[in-house]
């Protein structure tokens, strides 16, 4: 081949010419393996003009050298051993035009073993095609593949229901087909913005309206994709700017980092989350604008460079945003996950999750449940297989900023990276943080919270119990343990009269005293449910406020117990003779007679032991230990 | 944002950053081509006018003179650390390869000795997926065994402009950061930008020009009265050739240039 002639064609000339600006549209096409989806490339390249000259000839004739009736999907395998294996290996990109705009089609395999490359594709996509087999139905596949795109963030598609010619072009039979479609897409929260009667082999209602589905009033396939808006720019949003890196040119230091929702101006405060520091953009930086004048605002979708007015410490993996309107900082994370690594994922083990660009060790606390993408359902799991989906619970030694998936997708979602490898993605659905004391650095255990809970049969855990003195709180503590006791499990009781003669024996009972009393207990108890152990906390604990600081320190594993019982047969028990004492005015702010009790409003069990006997409380706190603590963890 | 260019660039940025953060030592293949161009365009705009690593001509001895001029004159002018090293001869490549894959496969062999002698960890390639069929396959992160070969069947996912950049000892990352842009984006931008290429992209008294630039022998020029940006423009937007029609290599047999570029081509 020497030289080659420069084709125009008249029709391709008219319609790119009114395209050719403006970025091209993004769409990823899915669904289950052989219902259509190459096919239907091939179709939408040819009946729009843009296949490159030749190209059709060429893979014609390569296809009767190889004896094979030609096929429009073998515009896509174009590699060696796609043509071999019949599957499409990987994410392929490729550009046709409408006379509305530019589009690129990531061509999605529908192959079980190739959803990495299906997950990478749709998640640069704007839209999607997703193809179903009109005499099929939804399969599987085509369900996986709807699910993970509502994870990817797409929450339209326009439904291809293809080979509608095999079905004899039959409207009862489509429609039964469509519908079915409809409502499961309905139901994982994505729109079928169309459904469209389609046979890509023919090209039936691809580009041109098929004549042998008239009773069809719907868009063409084309059209309904002309229909789709681009994903906006996020530029109305709070600003979220992860920091990439930090460049030392000549005497300026400059941050660098890609907006990802908001905008940024010249003058604006910004705080760095997790450290928390903050300064004022001095300038935006620029090469190569001169003509342009220089930046004073730049906006999400923007790979920016600026300078603070005073040098605050900033590092890769810091997260800018206003300081009125802040990420969330958290060390535990609760995220609906989808996993595509060989090796499944369990309880305990331990990856980077990346958001942003920060990157935080974390330890799988648990899989809270297993999404069947078949039927919607839930289970409990102790494995994630690969592709599978779940809600888990993550853990990381220091706060990491994130926001809820929900409100801010952009820095709501990540990927968790397991050796050099993206494993899994992930949403974030909830966030908290447990206070770690700043600039100490916490040691990691040898053995992980998974490990001990195996040994055990349990996983450690806080039974907070609150009331009156007098309401019993002690008496079914203990006869509690001693039953769990007898079961084998690892259990133990702190009281916290006991403890105010040791650990806490410098406290008295002004508000800061009692509140450090509380701290101190429940640093104790997390302690030891860390190491495994089921704890009953036995203490007045008389201030909502005071169980709010002790559930925020223990977390997860805290379980708030109400022991009722009214004030007139706390004093007729009176155990300690504190009541007599109070009354007699020797003891100031006494719990129920000179200082208040607040009732939890909403604890997680409430025993009345003014009702009730000891045999019976004590029984219901033991099943309720046992319902906490052992099985699956309900988040 | 005002319009789709200014979005292929701070993506093209994005991926320039990550690299350079994570990825060291890293150094930019420049081909002397209109991309690699728009490469060392876009790594100055990413590093506020400076490009820091080295940059590396694969040198088969056989580029055009006025290719030799254009490096000569801005490497210097870009102010670049330029890596300039002899590729090996034809005799080194693999004997099974067609005579004009041979040719290319030099520059794999070079490349292969760079990364070698230079230890790099990191290479960043101008390619674009919608240049040829196997490189429309391709990941911004390509991780690429000893030997620089690239396993397609097996690529980490990459999602969210989340890349793997964690390597195994005895691996080096591929950085692609145009393979989101067309032939005709490269264009518009290198008009924008008004980012200097070798001339021979533009027809001369026989109305003949290169649309994709490589050595003497193997790259032939294409018919066309294109005589500056706006012409190659407006002949992009009717167009239905390929790009590399004018490339022998990519025309040897069916599958040359996968061949190629599973043992580590670019």
């Amino acid at each position: 081949m020497s030289v080659v002639d420069i084709a125009v064609h008249p029709k391709a000339a008219e319609q790119r010419a009114n395209v050719i600006k403006g970025r091209a549209f993004p769409i990823v096409i899915v669904g289950h393996v052989d219902h259509g989806k190459s096919t239907l490339v091939g179709r939408l390249l040819h009946d729009t003009d843009s296949l490159p000259e030749g190209k059709l000839e060429q893979l014609k004739a390569v296809s009767e050298k190889r004896g094979l009736e030609f096929e429009w999907s073998f515009l896509l395998d174009a590699l060696q051993v796609e043509r071999d294996q019949g599957i499409t290996v990987d994410t392929t990109q490729i550009w046709f035009a409408t006379p509305r705009r530019r589009y690129v089609i990531i061509d999605a395999p529908g192959h079980k073993e190739f959803l990495k490359n299906m997950v990478t594709g749709a998640a640069q996509a704007d839209a999607a095609i997703l193809v179903v087999d009109a005499a099929q139905g939804l399969a599987e596949q085509t369900k996986r593949h709807a699910y993970l795109l509502h994870l990817l963030g797409i929450r339209k598609v326009a439904v291809a229901v293809n080979k509608i010619d095999l079905i004899g072009h039959d409207e009862q039979k489509f429609n039964a087909v469509a519908e079915a479609v409809r409502g499961y897409l309905a139901d994982i929260g994505i729109e079928a913005a169309a459904l469209v009667p389609v046979s890509a082999r023919q090209g039936d209602n691809i580009v041109d309206r098929s004549k042998d589905t008239s009773w069809y009033q719907g868009p063409t396939l084309i059209g309904a994709l002309d229909a789709f808006t681009p994903r906006a720019q996020p530029v109305d949003q709070p600003l979220r700017l992860p920091v990439q890196d930090l460049y030392r040119f000549e005497d300026k230091r400059i941050v660098v980092g890609r907006i990802e929702s908001g905008r940024l101006k010249v003058g604006d405060r910004v705080r760095f989350a997790p450290l928390g520091r903050e300064a004022t953009v001095a300038t935006l930086e620029t090469w190569g604008t001169a003509d342009r004048g220089p930046r004073e605002e730049a906006f999400a979708g923007e790979s920016v460079a600026f300078t603070l007015d005073e040098e605050v410490f900033v590092e890769r993996g810091a997260l800018a945003s206003s300081p009125d309107n802040r990420p969330k900082e958290a060390t535990r994370i609760a995220a609906r996950l989808f996993w595509l690594d060989r090796e499944v994922l369990k309880p305990g083990d331990r990856l980077t999750l990346k958001i942003g660009t920060a990157e935080r060790e974390v330890e799988v606390e648990a899989i809270t449940e297993s999404l069947d993408v078949e039927n919607l359902g839930t289970s409990q799991a102790t494995q994630i297989d690969r592709n599978g989906v779940a809600r888990v619970i993550l853990r990381s030694r220091k706060p990491l900023a994130v926001d809820l998936y929900e409100t801010q997708p952009r820095t709501g979602r990540g990927v968790l990276i397991r050796g050099p490898q993206i494993a899994g993605g992930l949403i974030v659905e909830s966030a908290s943080n447990q206070q770690v004391a700043n600039d100490v650095i916490a040691v990691d255990s040898s053995v992980t919270a998974a490990e001990r809970s195996q040994l055990n049969g349990h996983r450690g855990g806080v039974l907070w119990l609150t009331g009156l003195s007098g309401a019993g709180k002690s008496t079914v503590a203990m006869a509690a343990q001693r039953t769990l006791f007898g079961r084998g499990r690892q259990v133990a009781v702190l009281d916290g009269d006991n403890l105010r003669h040791g650990i806490n024996r410098d406290l008295g009972f002004s508000d800061a005293d009692r509140a450090e009393n509380i701290r101190r207990i429940a640093e104790v108890a997390r302690l030891m449910a860390e190491s495994g152990q089921i704890v009953f906390v036995s203490a007045i604990s008389p201030l909502r406020v005071h169980r709010d600081l002790a559930r925020g320190i223990i977390g997860s594993g805290f379980r708030e117990i109400y022991v009722q019982a009214d004030l007139a047969t706390c004093e007729a028990r009176d155990p300690k003779g504190l009541y007599k004492r109070a009354r007699n005015g020797e003891i100031a702010q006494f719990t129920g007679v000179s200082a208040p009790y607040e009732a939890p409003p909403r604890a997680d069990l409430v025993l009345n032991t003014a009702g009730q006997g000891l045999a019976q409380t004590a029984a219901d706190l033991v099943h309720f230990a046992e319902d906490a603590f052992t099985g699956t963890l309900a988040e | 944002m005002t319009d789709d260019l200014d979005w292929l660039e701070a993506q093209s940025i994005y991926i320039l950053r990550e690299a350079y953060s994570r990825i060291k030592p890293l150094a930019m293949l420049w081909s002397l081509g209109k991309d690699s161009n728009v490469m060392i365009w876009l790594a100055k705009k990413a590093f506020l006018g400076r490009v820091p690593f080295p940059v590396a001509h694969l040198d088969t001895g056989l580029e055009f003179p006025e290719t030799y001029a254009f490096r000569d004159r801005f490497a210097k002018e870009w102010g670049l650390e330029l890596i300039k090293d002899t590729c090996p001869p034809i005799e080194a490549t693999d004997p099974t390869l067609p005579h004009n894959s041979r040719i290319a496969a030099r520059k794999t062999l070079g490349l292969k000795e760079a990364i070698a002698k230079y230890d790099w960890k990191g290479v960043i390639a101008g390619i674009r997926r919608d240049e040829q069929a196997t490189r429309a396959k391709e990941r911004y992160f390509s991780p690429r065994g000893d030997d620089g070969a690239w396993d397609f069947r097996d690529q980490p996912p990459e999602l969210w402009d989340h890349f793997a950049s964690d390597l195994p000892s005895g691996v080096h990352m591929r950085i692609h950061p145009l393979l989101h842009w067309t032939e005709i984006d490269i264009w518009r931008y290198i008009q924008r930008e008004n980012i200097p290429v070798v001339p021979l992209y533009f027809a001369d008294k026989n109305a003949k020009r290169f649309r994709s630039l490589g050595e003497i022998g193997i790259t032939f020029p294409i018919d066309s009265p294109a005589k500056n940006i706006e012409e190659i423009i407006a002949e992009l937007e009717v167009t239905r050739e390929p790009e590399r029609a004018g490339r022998a290599m990519d025309h040897d047999s069916e599958d040359a240039f996968e061949r190629l570029r599973v043992a580590g081509y670019m």
